[in-house]
């Protein structure tokens, strides 16, 4: 077999690269498709993104839904599960520290309060991941459909505020509010999405549990010869992944609308494996893909207000395109590497 | 008596209609899934069919190149799909996402690009679309008898032809097939094809038959529920037909208690109704209620040995 032919720093390095200049030329075709001018779009979007201090701090505020979420899925992934559920658990973990703050936002000071609302987010996010633990691809899926329904339901019927004409709860006393940064969307979330990198690679590379779970996720048959219990170990791994996909709901709802709103996880779970199969499933590389899909966000969103016919749903193409070739298609440059490499030798 | 028939009749029309792109997705998606290739794209071909049939409509006037350009547009992306998931034998149900993304974006990024109404497409004329054949209010048109037709047609073709045969078989076990001295990516290429076709024709319908022009997220889910019916019809033609009309019949009873109230229950949650597909099949797969076989090498690529 001429599978690993590849030097190791050319697999882990340039393999994905390859993969991501695919994707983005794609995404060049489709632009000019469209009628515009690539190079300039790019500029546009850099300078959206990054241009000034209130971009940079929206770009992080984006790039904070996505580590959540593409870490995630990463966790399920080294479980050897796939977790296309990560918009469902998102939104009820919204629900999870929504309620939690609505509840308790007269009684409790913000230092008590935050803490209880970033738990209820992760126990809510991991029961909508645990039910559906037992078919993932499919249930997960349907799950976000149920989700949706739920959270339309109660938000029209149950949580809306009083005199209230659009289906969104009151709003959250000072105590359920995490300082953000005037002028963006940016606040302290992102902290806890930092803390959840160097958490996620402590529990997966450092610890026993996360060894039997990657092992799980190479092997089922050695993990349960060497004693694991495969449903058990599938529970927490889902568990975890729709905990830290339930965090999208502290950054959005305790961060910045500051009330229960709808769709407030529209895409970010979906966005989450490509963030996962970009960053090769490692917190380090999710951090990165992260950053660079928060800035892909907030550039195209001023892209779309700067040329006309352009509209952020660019960035949505782009996520299919990276999911493609970063994930189904990752194989694809292989080949033509490896005819690189034999050449040179 | 006579207003209780009509009420009857209204609601087995709505129903059909609501069960049409679930019937044809349903029938294409089993083609694929019997030949060991899963496929979580359907919606997103759908999207792609239902935006390139109205983008076509509305720039010739007709809608039979409409739907060519619809099966065209759903085509493109089984091949896409082929091609990661048979040619480079990629993770089948990450394709199938990629492809669901791809075509959310891209369908709203085109029309925005070449309608500028905000992710639409102009509204349709009448000779633009497919319209009722028989009865106006029923909404009859053409697909959804070719729907109807699609059923007999695709349990013909999986359990009766030798075509079929094969195709089974190389859901079930490839390696025989492959041993047999025929080719495994060959038929599964041939499969998506088929599924792609049937998609192209219920994204037609959406945009150009049920509704007159394409509007964003146009599916909403249907592919989705159409994947839910193969696994409660267990991967057969018939009893996935079944559960299309089933959810179907949900779909049009939601639409009816739309904020009525029920005496003794009150207004009934329209979402319960809407989330019912989705929960009736997760018992399903649960075991609650008999249980669902899949084929047997589905979503494992097949690898030939040197």
């Amino acid at each position: 077999m001429t599978r690993n032919a590849l030097p190791v720093w050319a697999e882990i390095v340039l393999l994905p690269l390859a993969n991501i200049v695919l994707a983005f030329l794609a995404v060049g075709v489709i632009v000019v498709m469209i009628g515009v001018n690539p190079f300039e779009a790019l500029k546009l979007l850099v300078l959206g993104a990054l241009g000034s201090k209130e971009s940079i701090g929206y770009t992080l505020y984006y790039a904070t839904n996505f580590t959540f979420t593409g870490l995630a899925v990463a966790v399920a992934f080294h479980a050897g599960l796939f977790n296309i559920g990560g918009e469902g658990q998102a939104y009820i973990g919204g629900l999870g520290c929504g309620l939690a703050v609505l509840a308790l936002d007269s009684i409790l000071p913000g230092w008590l309060l935050i803490p209880i609302a970033i738990v209820a987010a992760a126990l809510f996010g991991a029961a909508w991941a645990a039910v559906p633990a037992w078919h993932i691809v499919i249930t997960t899926i349907m799950f976000n459909f149920v989700a949706s329904a739920l959270m339309v339901y109660l938000l029209v019927n149950v949580l809306i505020a009083p005199r209230s004409m659009t289906p969104q709860s009151r709003g959250f006393g000072v105590a359920g509010q995490l300082p953000s940064m005037p002028g963006s969307a940016l606040n302290l979330s992102i902290v806890l999405a930092a803390l959840c990198c160097v958490g996620v690679w402590v529990f997966l590379w450092r610890t026993p549990t996360g060894y039997a779970l990657r092992t799980m996720g190479h092997n089922p048959d050695a993990a349960l010869y060497a004693g694991t219990d495969l449903k058990r170990m599938t529970m927490l791994a889902m568990c975890l992944s729709g905990a830290l996909a339930g965090f999208v709901g502290v950054n959005e709802l305790l961060g910045v609308h500051h009330r229960i709103v709808l769709d407030f996880s529209a895409g970010y779970g979906f966005a989450g494996i490509a963030v996962a199969l970009m960053g090769r499933n490692h917190p380090a590389g999710i951090a990165l893909a992260a950053l660079l899909f928060g800035a892909l966000q907030q550039g195209g969103a001023e892209l779309a207000f700067d040329i006309p016919g352009m509209t952020r749903e660019m960035v949505v193409v782009i996520q299919g395109l990276i999911i493609l070739f970063s994930g189904a298609l990752v194989q694809l440059p292989r080949p033509w590497l490896q005819a690189v490499f034999a050449r040179g030798r | 008596m006579e207003e209780a028939l009509i009420l009857v009749a209204l609601t087995l029309a709505a129903t059909l209609r609501m069960a049409t792109p679930l019937i044809l997705c349903a029938m294409g998606g089993l083609f694929s899934e019997r030949s060991g290739i899963i496929d979580v794209g359907l919606e997103g071909k759908m999207l792609m069919a239902a935006f390139f049939a109205a983008a076509t409509a509305s720039l010739t006037g007709s809608a039979w190149l409409g739907v060519l350009a619809a099966i065209a547009a759903a085509e493109t992306l089984a091949l896409l799909h082929g091609f990661a998931c048979i040619t480079h034998r990629g993770n089948q149900v990450v394709s199938g996402v990629a492809i669901n993304i791809l075509a959310a974006g891209l369908a709203v990024v085109l029309s925005t690009a070449w309608f500028q109404q905000g992710g639409q497409t102009p509204s349709l004329g009448e000779s633009a679309r497919l319209m009722p054949l028989f009865w106006p209010s029923a909404g009859d048109n053409i697909l959804v008898y070719v729907a109807l037709l699609s059923v007999p047609l695709t349990w013909w073709i999986i359990g009766r032809t030798r075509f079929g045969l094969r195709l089974r078989a190389v859901g079930e076990m490839p390696l025989a097939v492959d041993a047999a001295g025929i080719s495994v990516a060959g038929l599964r290429y041939r499969a998506v094809l088929l599924c792609g076709f049937f998609t192209g024709l219920a994204g037609a319908y959406l945009s150009i038959a049920q509704n007159a022009g394409f509007s964003r997220d146009m599916t909403a889910g249907q592919g989705f529920i159409a994947l839910a019916a193969i696994i409660f019809g267990k991967w057969r033609a018939f009893p996935a037909f079944g559960a299309c009309l089933i959810f179907g019949l949900l779909d049009a009873i939601a639409i009816r208690l739309q904020g009525m109230r029920i005496p003794g229950v009150g207004e009934v949650p329209v979402q319960l109704i809407q989330a019912l597909p989705y929960l009736l099949t997760m018992f399903l797969l649960a075991g609650f209620i008999g249980r669902a076989v899949a084929p047997k090498a589905v979503g494992i690529p097949y690898e030939k040995e040197h």
